[in-house]
């Protein structure tokens, strides 16, 4: 499975993918940080539109990527959260480290 | 179909990360004709996924050993058992605190506990330094009610 990106003038937006357990969020991670330093990435955007599950591996991949940014003074977002997502989000305290847009998604 | 007397089913796999999907796909199918909600199916997922992580990530580490997956159901009750045949815990207390974690370097959340016990009603932890971690889980499903 291949994960999708997009980059452009100091961000990129990563498509988060279905399942993020420890399998997924080690391929993420190495794959992130490189694009991250390639392109010089500033502004790190976390589409979880696709996600639907979502556990405390992906959790410390998220805390890694924010404390990365956090470095270069950087910064990162996460958006289309689904209700699952959310709960998982909360439960973690991730968003006191990463914007989550407050958007609905009807699911 | 719910049936009063217990049903079991056992499977047993290599410490990959790429089995942790088949775990969490096996607990569903064995669970689906208790007709789960799916908030239940993503809870009892949850739980799971983290159990059968820390086997692999903690119990064998770099090694690969033998994950077994348990799952019993009595009516609404599910108990699902994780064991492995690894390191074993050092500290269960400190274990089960929230964001305590003995790999930060590999970027693990410490939430793994927290979570299972989030998800579950109950959670047991049975660990032997060398020998094996067997975590037990158990959660009554809130049947949705039949008209």
């Amino acid at each position: 499975m291949e994960f999708q990106y997009e980059a452009g003038s100091g961000s990129l937006r990563v498509f988060a993918p279905r399942e993020i357990d420890e399998c997924a969020a080690g391929r993420l991670r190495t794959e992130v940080d490189e694009l991250i330093d390639s392109y010089q990435i500033r502004h790190l955007i976390f589409d979880f539109s696709n996600t639907e599950f979502m556990d405390s591996s992906g959790i410390g991949m998220l805390i890694g990527r924010s404390k990365k940014m956090g470095y270069t003074g950087g910064s990162v977002e996460a958006e289309h959260l689904s209700a699952r997502v959310r709960k998982i989000f909360a439960l973690a305290g991730l968003p006191r480290l990463i914007t989550v847009k407050e958007e609905r998604r009807y699911d | 179909m719910i049936r009063e007397q217990a049903q079991e089913m056992s499977i047993r796999f290599d410490s990959y990360p790429e089995n942790e999907q088949f775990a969490r796909m096996t607990i569903m199918a064995f669970l689906v004709d208790l007709n789960p909600t799916v908030d239940e199916m993503e809870d009892v997922k949850t739980a799971v996924s983290e159990a059968v992580t820390n086997a692999i990530i903690h119990g064998y580490e770099k090694e690969v050993g033998q994950v077994l997956l348990t799952c019993t159901k009595v009516g609404s009750r599910v108990s699902i058992t994780v064991t492995d045949y690894g390191k074993g815990i050092e500290d269960i207390k400190k274990a089960r605190e929230p964001f305590f974690t003995t790999r930060p370097d590999a970027e693990r959340s410490g939430m793994g506990f927290a979570f299972m016990e989030a998800f579950m009603d109950e959670v047991h932890i049975e660990s032997e330094q060398g020998h094996g971690t067997r975590i037990i889980m158990n959660k009554k499903l809130h049947l949705l009610q039949k008209v």
